[in-house]
């Protein structure tokens, strides 16, 4: 629908169109938006619902059970607290470590010259298409045998490897790392992984920010490989706890907590996203060099 | 990264998280009925003399002698592994020597008592022990795994005489006269190929027909349970009184997912035989009684659980009848709702066309464990002490496997349920539980059950024929089970 | 460049080898390992049967006959396919849109952080907890169908889960709605990359915002537009806990919304590597194969752009 706007032939100072296309512009945002929000809504709608009230049905309007739901939740015996601090232990370091290493292999392949790297940049997008259900359970087992059953290292370690960030990086550094400011840099004789860090690094911002979110997210929300590895109650993460709290028994299931839970798991990773979002939506400026 | 290894769904994510907590159930004053007011429910010893409260007390004081000193040469540790926290806090109320440290560990004696928690979700609990157990004997002292606890639509994989994980009970010295109380049924889920128990069971959920009495004084002219037990009889009468509801515009019943464990649990032969999935009679006959009713729009195609199921639990909803155990009724049928039926004790429980359980929770000691007569006294206080059960019965409302204890429960008129009306459920539960007969299970119930109902939808939906629906059976099954031929 | 530089050159390229270690060597030890073994795995009978473990025993390409002669292979395939087709045009459409609308100078939209801010947010809830949601709006009683039957465009409920085009198009729909925020944010970050002061130019020459589209943002965005489309393409032969979820693992009716990945995952119930290893060769070739495709196509659009 957009297009028709477009091809009017008028020029883009013709404020009439400019208006009719932002207009269309908003109303478009507002309704996708809404679509975005809505789930929202319903969530935390659900979450002041008690158990009885949830196997009523949809409904729009909130009700009073937010208090009991949540001080059920933190009084209950699942540590929540330390199921939150241990999501985002695993989550913040998958992040930090996917990205920055994920970078640096990108940029060993982007920028340098050396013999096997089209076979090894080859290589590493074919990993990309291994469906990763396959080897789930041989990980799980390879993890057993290593002794590392209730240590975040098999969910943490794994992620400097993660061949689509990898690909991403290399795809963005394409038409974003220009290789003059590198040269620049060492004509200065700086060493070459203080100009990865120092230089590279930094104009890689927007990237790093857009999959540290996404490794974030990610993470944050995985429940089945974690689940097989994490046995102890003060290591495991918010996904176990919350499949942990739907597997209740009879006496103690309760939809509201379920709901009260997820809404409370989201939370942090909201503010996660809106922090690093800043580097992604903060406008068309941030980018800077471009030929 | 956009790829969870998620193997499963939300709904079945639920539903088995029900099933596993399909424990929880008793008559006994449901916690929000009046009756649980009177003495029955939290401290019963200290406020009244009544009854089932003087029972309880006794237990507390006489047991911790015995059981609190496992022999010197055994473990210090004691692993167990689960997926709820329901035998934990069984344990907890009423092992007498168990000291909780904190919310996963606790004490009896001298020996540490570790709770591992796996989730059902995804299959990830028997994925864990199917990773454990195997091994287990030769594993570290105190990382051994010494009691697992199971359901009943995978026991037998666990239980398996090859397989060898479970202890036989013998070998732990529990002789077959120390469950004389408990109910058969609850012993086919656990025995092996060779007549050896290797679990028993707290809770026996036998199940009735959980009736709509508005719906039965509307339709049926009573809603008096001997009435109304003769109009669903038998699957013909059944089908008779499943028209005459659809005329007065009730649902017979929610979905025909809720009559099939009552034909499922009264075949006449396993599911496999020789290696072969056959369909058997019973089975083909809910195909059969199911496809008219969902013709006659007289049930629907709904998944257990979803909200299309549970909304007859409401008067809007106009649903005559469920399906259920006595958990299913306290827990499930939203009684702290004022507006549902069960907040108004609209409910009544008759035998129905068949008897049939549904859930509850095996012990199993591990193959390999360094604290058998830790573990066996735990199975025997748990599984067979009158007092011990009768403190579970009332305090949280499990219906236990012991025929005393729910023959003098069945007898004390101070237990009728508020949900039913005031009816007393226990002497139907007891009588139901002796009709069930779980001889004909075999390790593939689970997957063949599963996907026989959700094959059979798509012919239900008219979106197959019943040769193709079971096509896509026979396919699905080899697929889960790969040594198995389609008949 | 001269010869010392050259000299030079190599030297520091040794540099491109140690910047490799960590990602080559957490990758051997946690992938390759696994990975070498799911392939040797597709030559063998190897699963298991309760607790039993059937196998190993070689049995040659007996599990790849296996898997074409039931035929369905090509049907799931087909569904796949079909239900990320559905999902990714408008999701692509979508997002290119709204990166468009955003990086378009001329329309000064007001409140860009909050709309880029809110597109992403489905993504964030799990997959499972927004099923749950879905059960509940499309249920036969759900609020759907009411305002349906309200409206009187249905006269009784319509029940969502039991027809196939309503199926793969609530999994198409749940797809687009939780990864639509994912690609509008990748490509911004590639539009971020591009100066403003192009677009300036381009306006001051009198350019169309269309033709600001395709011969400036375009171009500068190809790289990740190509990491875009092969991704997608990617996670779309690979959709699995959507449609799992959606339908209970059945992939009904009558496994018309069963993708690739869902009847992988049938093997592992029974721990089936044998079967599960076939199946994950099969995929990586016909990956590996789409790919090469896209990755031509645009590359050879983009040899013709630049003449």
């Amino acid at each position: 629908m957009g297009k028709n706007q477009y091809n009017t032939s008028e020029e883009p100072e013709n404020t009439t169109t400019v208006h009719i296309r932002r207009a269309v512009a908003y109303v478009v945002l507002v309704l996708v938006s809404i679509m975005c929000l809505f789930w929202f809504y319903i969530l935390f709608i659900n979450a002041t619902r008690s158990n009885g009230e949830l196997g009523r049905g949809f409904t729009l309007l909130p009700s009073s059970y937010l208090g009991e739901n949540m001080h059920n939740i933190f009084t209950g015996t699942i540590p929540v607290v330390r199921g939150m601090l241990n999501s985002f232990t695993v989550a913040a370091l998958s992040a930090l470590l996917s990205t920055y290493f994920s970078t640096m292999t990108a940029y060993s392949i982007q920028i340098y010259d050396f013999k096997g790297k089209k076979a090894i940049f080859a290589f590493i997008l074919a990993i990309m298409m291994i469906p990763t259900q396959v080897t789930a359970l041989g990980f799980v087992n390879l993890v057993n045998g290593m002794g590392l059953e209730d240590n975040f290292i098999p969910l943490i370690v794994p992620s400097i490897a993660a061949p689509i960030t990898f690909f991403y990086m290399k795809q963005y550094m394409e038409s974003n790392l220009p290789v003059s400011l590198i040269e620049a840099a060492r004509i200065d004789g700086a060493t070459e992984l203080r100009i990865f860090n120092t230089i590279a690094v930094p104009l890689m911002k927007p990237a790093i920010a857009v999959q540290a979110i996404f490794t974030f997210v990610a993470s944050w929300n995985n429940y089945f490989i974690p689940s097989l590895v994490l046995h102890k109650d003060n290591m495991k993460t918010l996904p176990i706890q919350i499949a942990q709290l739907r597997s209740a028994d009879w006496l103690k299931f309760d939809m509201g907590q379920v709901y009260a839970m997820i809404a409370f798991s989201i939370f942090p990773v909201i503010i996660v996203y809106l922090i690093l979002s800043k580097n992604i939506v903060g406008g068309l400026t941030a980018g800077g060099v471009k030929e | 990264m956009r790829k969870k290894i998620v193997s499963i769904m939300v709904a079945s994510a639920m539903t088995a998280a029900m099933l596993a907590g399909c424990g929880g159930a008793a008559q006994a004053p449901a916690a929000e009925a009046p009756a649980a007011e009177t003495p029955a429910a939290e401290a019963p010893a200290a406020e009244t003399p009544a009854a089932p409260a003087e029972s309880a007390a006794p237990a507390e004081s006489a047991a911790p002698a015995e059981s609190a000193a496992p022999a010197g040469d055994e473990g210090s540790v004691l692993n167990i592994e689960v997926w709820n926290e329901e035998f934990k806090s069984r344990i907890t109320d009423h092992y007498p020597g168990y000291e909780k440290v904190d919310d996963t560990t606790g004490k009896i004696g001298e020996v540490k008592v570790n709770w591992i928690i796996t989730p059902s979700d995804d299959n990830a609990y028997q994925n864990n022990l199917d990773t454990v157990l195997p091994g287990n004997a030769d594993a570290a002292a105190d990382d051994k795994v010494d009691i697992f606890l199971v359901e009943a639509d995978y026991a037998l994989k666990y239980v398996d005489a090859d397989a060898n994980v479970a202890m036989p009970l013998k070998d732990l010295g529990i002789a077959d006269g120390d469950l004389s109380k408990q109910y058969q049924y609850t012993k086919d889920v656990v025995t092996d190929a060779n007549g050896d128990l290797r679990g028993a069971s707290w809770q026996a959920c036998s199940a009735g027909l959980i009736y709509n009495r508005e719906a039965a004084k509307e339709v049926l002219g009573s809603d008096d349970p001997a009435e109304v037990q003769k109009a669903v009889a038998d699957w013909k009468t059944f089908n008779e009184t499943a028209k005459k509801m659809a005329d007065k515009g009730y649902k017979m019943t929610s979905t025909v997912n809720d009559t099939y464990r009552v034909y499922s649990n009264n075949v006449s032969a396993p599911w496999v035989q020789d290696n072969a999935v056959v369909v058997d009679a019973n089975i083909a006959q809910w195909v059969e009684d199911s496809k008219a009713m969902v013709d006659a729009k007289e049930t629907t195609t709904a998944e257990l659980w979803s909200d299309d199921w549970s909304k007859g639990f409401y008067p809007d909803g106009k649903v005559f009848c469920y399906f259920g155990p006595a958990w299913l009724i306290n827990f499930s049928m939203h009684s702290d709702d004022a507006t549902s039926i069960a907040g108004q004790g609209g409910w009544g429980l008759v035998t129905g066309p068949q008897g049939f359980y549904w859930g509850g929770t095996w012990i199993c000691a591990a193959q390999g464990t360094d604290n058998p007569t830790l573990v066996k006294d735990i199975i025997l206080t748990m599984t067979t002490d009158d007092a011990v059960m009768e403190e579970i019965a009332v305090k949280d409302s499990d219906c236990v496997n012991n025929k005393d204890v729910l023959t003098k429960l069945a007898g004390d008129s101070s237990f009728g349920n508020a949900i039913l009306g005031g009816q007393n459920p226990y002497q139907m539960l007891a009588d139901g539980a002796e009709l069930v007969d779980m001889s004909n299970i075999s390790i593939y119930d689970q997957g063949c059950n599963e996907e026989f109902q959700a094959a059979m939808k798509n012919y239900f939906d008219g979106n197959a024929t019943y040769d193709e629906a079971l096509a896509q059976f026979n396919k699905a099954i080899v697929e889960k089970y790969p040594e198995l031929t389609a008949q | 460049m001269n010869k010392a530089k050259k000299g030079n050159m190599a030297r520091l390229n040794r540099w491109g080898y140690i910047f490799l270690i960590p990602f080559i060597v957490v990758f051997i030890i946690f992938q390759l390992i696994p990975l070498v073994n799911t392939i040797y795995n597709s030559f063998f009978e190897n699963y298991r049967s309760g607790l039993k473990q059937i196998g190993p025993n070689f049995i040659g390409l007996a599990n790849y006959a296996s898997l074409f002669t039931g035929g369905d292979l090509i049907q799931y395939f087909e569904n796949t396919m079909i239900m990320w087709v559905l999902g990714f045009i408008p999701q692509i459409v979508i997002s290119l849109l709204l990166s468009a609308w955003f990086t378009n100078p001329s329309l000064r939209l007001k409140g860009q952080r909050f709309f880029k801010t809110v597109i992403y947010l489905p993504n964030l809830i799990m997959t499972s907890a927004f099923a749950m949601l879905f059960f509940t709006l499309f249920a036969d009683s759900g609020p759907i169908n009411s305002m349906l039957m309200q409206a009187g465009i249905l006269s009784e409920p319509y029940s969502f889960m039991s027809h196939v085009g309503s199926v793969r198009g609530l999994v198409a729909f749940m797809n687009c709605l939780m990864w639509f925020g994912n690609t509008t944010i990748l490509l911004m970050a590639g539009m971020m990359g591009i100066s403003a002061d192009l677009y300036e130019a381009a306006e001051v020459d009198g350019a169309t915002p269309t033709q600001i589209f395709f011969k400036i943002t375009m171009p500068l965005l190809r790289p990740i537009f190509i990491y875009v489309m092969i991704t997608s393409l990617i996670g779309g032969l690979q959709m699995f806990d959507v449609p799992q979820i959606l339908t209970n693992g059945t992939g009904d009716p009558m496994r018309s919304s069963m993708t690739l990945i869902m009847y992988l995952n049938k093997h592992l119930y029974s721990k089936n590597y044998g079967m599960a290893g076939a199946l994950s060769v099969m995929l990586l070739i016909l990956t590996g194969v789409l790919s090469f495709i896209v990755f031509r196509v645009t590359a050879s659009d983009q040899v013709k752009k630049v003449r």
